[in-house]
């Protein structure tokens, strides 16, 4: 999991542009956060600000990929300026369940880079194990807490740290040649 | 009115509230996310759980008033409950909840109707509880204080 979360942001800091390295790094990271429960939206919403992220909160997988501009059905609703850093979504849903989402995410070529965390109730074991082989970065147990949210904003922007530096270094040496 | 008393009043009140496991931990994490930018954000969140309650008992009344009772969507009701209320850290309208879902399971009725009862009650306990936690820390605040930790 670890290991999966360091390539995909590393390959990530490859994509930029060396010279706009400054931008990126004071970019918020944005969260889509997907709950049909106005409550928990509520309190995802708060977390994540509290840990400096941009949030978009959706209450249904079917809003998520719309927003993402997935949706086979619908166009892409304009929002296609702000990139999703990261998806947080319950697994209970009507309709489309997190895991369903998870998978859409992943089976697209466009979006599969995007870390995708799942939140439960349930403390199944082998839901937990479906969802990570599925290629889900994390898994929450509600109710949701701040350390929780707080570990998994850590963990990422550590990686996505760690890959501008060294990306940094290269350019350094690029320059002096 | 003397700030202090009150300040008393409010500590004492909201400990028992805990004691009583009207509330959990995941009210005072809660509390924790409210600040001076966001100070009424408990208050905001806990509207919200009263009315998507009081819409889901309503649900859950209607569906267990059918002549053919759909289990599964009554177990659906039951289950937003249940989150909801964790969320919040009413843990006696959550655990009410747990023992309404097995009944949903076995297809009972009776079991059903009595849960929904208790659910009910729970929920309206609770609520009457938080009102009252908050009508004291607006007293607080009305009298210049600050509310105790």
């Amino acid at each position: 999991m670890a290991v999966n979360g360091a390539v995909t942001w590393l390959r990530r800091a490859e994509e930029i542009d060396g010279y706009d390295l400054s931008a990126s790094d004071s970019e918020e990271v944005h969260v889509l956060a997907v709950d049909d429960s106005l409550v928990d939206r509520k309190v995802i919403e708060r977390l994540l600000k509290i840990t400096s992220c941009k949030v978009t909160a959706v209450d249904s997988g079917r809003r998520a990929l719309q927003f993402l501009g997935l949706d086979e059905e619908k166009e892409a609703n304009g929002f296609d300026g702000l990139k999703v850093d990261l998806i947080i979504t319950d697994y209970c849903m009507p309709g489309m369940t997190g895991y369903e989402l998870l998978k859409k995410v992943k089976e697209s070529s466009a979006f599969r880079e995007i870390p995708v965390v799942i939140m439960s109730s349930e403390n199944v074991i082998a839901r937990i194990d479906r969802c990570l082989e599925e290629g889900a970065e994390d898994f929450i147990v509600k109710p949701v807490k701040l350390s929780d949210v707080k570990r998994i904003i850590d963990y990422m922007t550590t990686d996505f740290r760690e890959g501008e530096e060294r990306r940094r270094g290269i350019n350094k040496r690029k320059l002096r040649d | 009115m003397d700030l202090v008393k009150l300040q008393r009043q409010l500590v004492d009140y909201r400990d028992s509230l805990y004691h009583e496991c009207f509330l959990d931990e995941q009210f005072t994490q809660l509390q924790e996310l409210q600040d001076e930018n966001n100070p009424d954000f408990v208050v905001e969140v806990v509207s919200l759980f009263f009315e998507d309650s009081e819409r889901l008992l309503n649900e859950l009344t209607k569906a267990l008033e059918q002549q053919s009772i759909d289990f599964k969507r009554v177990d659906a009701h039951v289950h937003q409950l249940k989150g909801s209320s964790s969320s919040i850290g009413a843990q006696r309208v959550q655990k009410s909840c747990i023992a309404f879902r097995n009944y949903c399971e076995e297809q009972n009725v009776e079991g059903c109707l009595t849960c929904l009862q208790l659910v009910r009650q729970e929920y309206y306990l609770v609520k009457s509880k938080l009102e009252a936690l908050f009508k004291l820390e607006q007293q607080i605040l009305s009298a210049g204080g600050s509310i105790p930790i």
